[in-house]
């Protein structure tokens, strides 16, 4: 590895490091009460009582930390789909895997299936529902030989139409009260009480980051084709397999705890990969901090842009990342 | 030492109810210089794809130093039998780091970066083929040509004792294809490296080969020194076509002249050459 790579590198993850600093500062500091820096650190040193402490401490700070495990964990499961897919396009949101784990965990609220696990429930059911629509995409695009990248991005908006119908359905014979949790939490939002589920959250995401880098070489062998790398002596199924468990961990987590955002998985590892270039050993760390950078950012502008009124953070994703989508399947050539 | 280098016994493969080779025996020693030839469709590629280890046999087997190549790592294959491929993604990464990923198959579970030794390695087998001038070109931006031989050294990054190549000389013109099988011809005198190459050309085959593995619709038809297998007979009932086999004056090596229908029609009054 040459010296000047190590720099570069270690110069932009301590950037984007700043740079999640930076926007989780600026979000702790603006909200339906600005609160100036100076009086932030003041408020915090003087410790519980006063209301500005518990508007920091018990809101704005979980869900500045939901932010970033969540962001980091969507966009770094984006760059692993991506990386095994060898396309650009694909992510949780485009290939249908959100909706399966929002179809695992609305089946686990309408049936109180908390009960019996408690609150890991929620993420579970989410990692199973993820995992499901993962090897079901895959066994499709591998029985047909290569399944050309447009059937599956077809498959993935089709599966999302489905879950969503039998979410609806679901609604649709449950009791209200069951009906509001659902609304509520599948419109997307970092607003989540639970504090261990936030914890669990954070856990999960940096654990899937540290399994990732397992495979960051693999996944650059994996760039040369799949028979490539299993001539460069990867095991290539079983690596697939591994980083498919890796990447609904991440999917399911986020989806449980936050909703449906999409496109995080799809925009940042795209602008990251123009600093990087496809080289997974500095792509998943950049995407990470860039991932949680970029929603603490987009959930802070949810709930400043019409304030008092907040708005589900997937709605500012969902714009933005819809046209990056658009804008990066016309400007290049993506191998369809 | 003791046996071959690699032995093949009764290998059937295929994909899914489509069998591709069938009873294919081939022992093959060091040092080595094997040609593969045989017209289309007659299951050259997939013969690699099995010794590499890509696609399982339906039946017989495989062995490499009287290993099965099914019980040991796909690492471990990998440290002893490179490939170079038809089918490698031309990336937008330099031509060395490309060159580096041949060192994959030493690293430990947990190492992301290549040690200096990797290094002095790489350095080694690109002086070697030539490729260290275009250390920090693309990959995707050099020509077909320069392409193969950041393969090739990619491949002798790995430090196999077996190389397998597929068609190395497709596309390129007779310059390149010279240089590319020159190269070939001198790594296996040097290093001592075994090669199995497939290739369409017979007359690159029989002036480069040691021996020539002739296969026809999934069978070996014959297999033997060049001088053995090219004979017009051989050809012209395997590829169904006319040829005129000489010598080449200055190896002594088979060529192949192909006669065209017109040229055929017109000799057929005075009687046919052979």
């Amino acid at each position: 590895m040459n010296k000047k790579k190590i720099l570069q590198w270690t110069a932009l993850v301590l950037s984007l490091l700043m740079l999640c600093l930076i926007i989780g500062t600026a979000s702790l500091c603006i909200g339906a009460t600005d609160i100036s820096l100076k009086r932030v650190l003041r408020v915090l040193l003087e410790g519980k009582g006063t209301a500005e402490y518990s508007i920091l401490v018990n809101i704005r700070l979980p869900r500045i930390i939901l932010g970033l495990a969540v962001g980091g964990a969507l966009s770094l499961a984006g760059a692993i789909l991506q990386g095994i897919f060898r396309n650009p396009l694909v992510e949780p949101y485009t290939l249908g895997i959100s909706g399966g784990a929002a179809l695992g965990v609305s089946v686990t609220i309408v049936f109180k299936l908390y009960h019996f696990f408690g609150v890991m429930a929620y993420p579970m059911s989410g990692f199973l529902g993820a995992a499901f629509i993962i090897f079901f995409v895959y066994s499709l695009s591998s029985k047909r030989g290569i399944m050309k990248i447009q059937g599956m991005l077809l498959t993935g908006v089709m599966i999302s139409f489905i879950s969503s119908s039998i979410i609806m359905l679901i609604m649709a014979l449950s009791k209200s009260e069951d009906i509001h949790g659902i609304v509520f939490w599948q419109m997307g939002s970092l607003d989540e009480p639970n504090l261990y589920l936030i914890l669990v959250t954070v856990g999960c995401s940096l654990l899937g980051l540290v399994l990732s880098y397992f495979f960051c070489l693999d996944l650059n062998a994996f760039a040369l084709g799949e028979e490539a790398a299993a001539h460069l002596g990867i095991n290539v199924e079983r690596t697939k397999l591994l980083l498919f468990l890796i990447a609904s961990m991440l999917t399911g987590l986020s989806v449980s705890v936050a909703g449906i955002i999409g496109f995080v998985g799809l925009v940042v590892p795209h602008v990251i990969r123009i600093f990087t270039g496809p080289d997974h050993r500095i792509l998943f760390i950049a995407s990470f901090l860039a991932g949680a950078a970029f929603l603490i950012f987009c959930d802070t502008l949810a709930r400043t842009i019409i304030a008092p009124i907040e708005l589900p953070v997937g709605v500012i994703t969902g714009i933005i990342g819809g046209l990056a989508f658009i804008i990066i399947l016309n400007k290049r050539a993506v191998r369809l | 030492m003791s046996g071959p280098l690699l032995s093949i016994k009764n290998l059937s493969c295929g994909y899914r109810q489509k069998r591709i080779l069938q009873g294919i025996d081939l022992e093959v020693s060091r040092g080595e210089l094997i040609g593969i030839i045989g017209p289309n469709g007659s299951g050259k590629t997939t013969l690699l794809r099995a010794i590499s280890r890509i696609l399982k046999p339906l039946s017989g087997e495989i062995r490499i130093e009287d290993k099965d190549i099914w019980q040991v790592t796909s690492k471990e294959i990998a440290r002893k039998v490179a490939v170079v491929s038809q089918a490698i993604e031309p990336l937008m990464i330099p031509v060395t780091e490309y060159i580096t990923m041949g060192r994959m198959p030493y690293y430990h579970r947990f190492q992301v970066f290549e040690t200096r030794k990797d290094q002095q390695i790489v350095e080694k087998y690109m002086s070697l083929t030539s490729t260290d001038k275009l250390r920090h070109s693309l990959l995707s931006e050099i020509s077909g040509g320069e392409r193969q031989l950041a393969h090739i050294a990619r491949a002798l990054v790995q430090e196999p004792i077996m190389i397998l190549l597929d068609e190395p000389t497709s596309h390129l013109d007779i310059t390149h294809q010279i240089a590319i099988l020159d190269l070939i011809k001198r790594l296996n005198r040097s290093l001592d490296l075994t090669v199995i190459m497939v290739l369409h050309d017979l007359n690159l085959a029989g002036e480069y080969c040691s021996r020539l593995v002739l296969l026809n619709d999934g069978k070996i038809f014959k297999v033997g020194p060049p001088e053995e297998v090219l004979s017009y007979e051989v050809i012209e009932e395997v590829y169904q076509t006319p040829v005129i086999v000489e010598k080449n004056p200055l190896s002594g090596k088979p060529y192949a002249l192909l006669v065209t229908e017109e040229v055929l029609q017109q000799s057929g009054k005075d009687g046919r050459t052979g």
